[in-house]
């Protein structure tokens, strides 16, 4: 009887193709603009987190100043030493890479070619510490970094603004007055989370930077790439404590440093898309109750005119289940046809979208089979009441009807 | 199309004692039957003759089993069934009755062998056996090569052919005809009656018949008139009309 009474369904559905279609229409559209969501929040999520992943692995950043956010200030906070950096490294546990960093901006020059870039001054444990790694040439030896000589590494930006296709490995490059070296260039890594391009930099020994750029002994940033497996809340304490003692911070007095875990930077921002996708996703799903509404209302409609043909089923036999059941099996087999081309719908639709808005595909066969479930679950939520209606008819007023 | 359906003269295989239906309470409470007794014998072919309001049709919805009666006792092949519940009813109606209609009542834009097979349906046969039986049922109906025709692509009086053999496809120990040539000219409605009465001779199917024409009633064996929703004749018919055969 069952798959008897599918048939029959799926019969009744393609004998009014139009009207069915237009029944669905809510139900396709309610799918789709929740797939949709869901799937492209899935895709926002995925890009951040992959983009703050490219930052570095286990990275903390600590700079001088409070915490950011409203009300607070840098001013007056002392900037870092290189001894403090050396502090860490020898004091603090659980850690892979610990490297210095001071930015300015400045003009480079090439031959005719200008380009306007960060330069940073660092160490070779920089690399490990950003997750850089290099396309071509080498990193800073030692001796270049005690000496502070100038020598240059390039992000893929900078190689393409100032050399185009050629390598510019052993060139020169002019930094405001001095010229440099370039020894290496970086593999390039794109966007940044907060949309900055993290391949127009230029790294140089710290000293470098300090004697020819600052003119200050100061480390402006210091990144602490963490071991894989060690506790963040544990190292981000540790080195509070010791920050404030090497700061001589007194007890009632606040940190004038701050540490940055990138991990958490990713959760809140993983966090708040979710919230995002979850609110659009509700949204999307008033649509789909709208369409449950509408298919109730053909069927009633459908009961109505089919009266008849309720009453000779009735007259010859049929069990009221039986009649409950077609009724309700037109509705689940309707909804859930809904759900289908809404599910296709959303999966082109987030196929387009997502290389227009420059997220990657993620498609989550968890959403489209719980749209798909609730589309039928919608069927038989409101398909019950007209299929109830028909079948608790009487046959001898059922017949009579014109 | 086989079936041992032997008249047996002593136990009715329909009986009607005391019933009576009355619709709506109190003052407004209108009786449509108000007393009936009324047994009928296997393979017997029954008028069932009575002006409008007359209670012929009542009558016929409860011993349709489609209606109950407000009081009692209606046995049917030696089991009571004025007490069913409904779904009771729509089995007993299954398996061992019948229905043909006035106006055919055929499903709309389906053909006439899946027409045939509606009650098949219900009776949980396979798609081959539906098949068969109904093809058979159309054939013996006269319809042989008419089965994949809709029901509006076919004339009155082949509706109410492939109506007769939806209601015998099941083999029915009754077949219940509500005014079957009522949608018919006289010539289309006489053919009716002839496939009905050798359904009734041939395979021993005992026939109730509604009508209000006389010459339709004279091809049954016996005549009952309704008149108050009292039963105020209940006459055989020798001189039966026969089929043209």
């Amino acid at each position: 009887m069952g798959w008897t009474t599918l048939l029959l369904a799926l019969r009744e559905i393609r004998r009014n193709l139009m009207r069915s279609f237009l029944t669905v229409l809510g139900i396709v559209i309610g799918v789709a603009a929740v797939v949709t969501m869901v799937t492209l929040g899935n895709g926002a999520t995925q890009s951040v987190s992959d983009q703050i992943s490219s930052l570095g692995s286990n990275l903390l950043m600590l700079r001088p100043g409070q915490r950011m956010g409203p009300g607070s200030s840098s001013a007056g906070a002392p900037n870092f030493k290189i001894e403090d950096v050396e502090a860490i490294k020898s004091q603090i546990g659980q850690l892979a890479a610990v490297a210095p960093s001071v930015s300015r901006s400045a003009v480079l020059v090439v031959g005719t070619r200008n380009w306007m870039s960060s330069i940073t001054g660092t160490d070779s444990e920089y690399f490990a510490a950003g997750n850089w790694t290099l396309a071509e040439g080498r990193a800073f030896f030692v001796s270049e970094e005690r000496a502070g000589k100038a020598v240059c590494v390039i992000g893929a930006t900078v190689q393409k603004e100032l050399f185009g296709e050629r390598s510019p490995v052993g060139e020169e490059m002019r930094i405001k007055n001095f010229s440099c070296e370039v020894i290496g260039v970086l593999a390039a890594k794109g966007q940044s989370g907060m949309g900055r391009d993290q391949d127009d930099t230029v790294l140089m020994p710290l000293r470098a930077v300090q004697r020819r750029l600052t003119g200050k002994q100061d480390v402006s940033m210091i990144l602490i790439s963490m071991a894989d497996g060690a506790s963040s809340e544990q190292v981000v304490a540790d080195i509070n404590s010791l920050m404030r003692e090497r700061r001589k911070l007194a007890d009632n007095e606040d940190d004038n440093f701050n540490v940055m875990d990138t991990k958490e930077i990713a959760k809140t921002l993983s966090g708040a898309i979710g919230t995002m996708t979850a609110l659009l996703g509700a949204v999307a799903a008033v649509s789909l109750l709208v369409g449950g509404i509408g298919i109730m209302n053909i069927m009633l409609v459908s009961v109505t005119e089919r009266t008849r043909e309720i009453g000779i089923r009735l007259a010859i036999g049929a069990l009221e289940k039986e009649v409950l059941m077609q009724f309700l099996t037109e509705a689940v087999a309707l909804s859930a046809f809904g759900g289908l081309i809404g599910i296709l719908l959303a999966v082109l639709a987030c196929y387009g979208l997502s290389s227009l808005i420059d997220i990657p595909f993620a498609f989550d066969p968890g959403i489209n089979l719980l749209a798909f479930g609730f589309s039928a679950a919608i069927g038989v939520i409101f398909g019950y009441v007209p299929a109830r209606r028909a079948a608790q008819l009487d046959p001898i007023e059922a017949l009579r009807h014109e | 199309m086989t079936q041992e359906n032997r008249p047996n003269s002593h136990v009715p295989i329909i009986t009607l004692s005391a019933i009576t239906k009355t619709y709506g309470q109190g003052q407004a409470a209108f009786q449509a039957l108000g007393g009936v007794d009324l047994s009928v014998q296997q393979g017997e072919f029954v008028a069932i003759m009575g002006p409008s309001g007359s209670g012929k049709s009542t009558a016929m919805n409860i011993l349709g089993c489609l209606d109950t009666p407000t009081s009692g006792a209606y046995i049917f092949d030696g089991q009571h069934v004025e007490n069913l519940t409904r779904d009771q009813r729509a089995l007993l109606r299954r398996d061992y009755l019948g229905f043909v209609f006035q106006g055919f009542n055929l499903l709309a834009r389906t053909s006439a062998l899946e027409n045939v097979e509606l009650p098949l349906l219900y009776r949980g046969e396979s798609v081959e056996a539906r098949h068969r039986m109904a093809k058979a049922a159309l054939k013996s109906v006269g319809l042989d090569g008419w089965e994949h025709h809709t029901s509006s692509e076919l004339s009155g009086g082949q509706q109410q052919r492939v109506a007769i053999a939806r209601a015998i496809v099941t083999n029915p120990k009754v077949l219940l005809a509500d005014e079957p040539t009522g949608n018919l000219d006289s010539k289309r409605g006489h053919e009716i009656m002839d496939l009905l009465v050798g359904m009734n001779r041939d395979l021993g199917i005992t026939i109730l018949m509604v009508t209000h024409e006389p010459d339709i009633a004279a091809y049954a064996g016996r005549i009952v008139h309704f008149v108050d929703g009292h039963v105020e004749s209940d006459t055989s018919n020798s001189k039966t009309k026969s089929a043209t055969d």
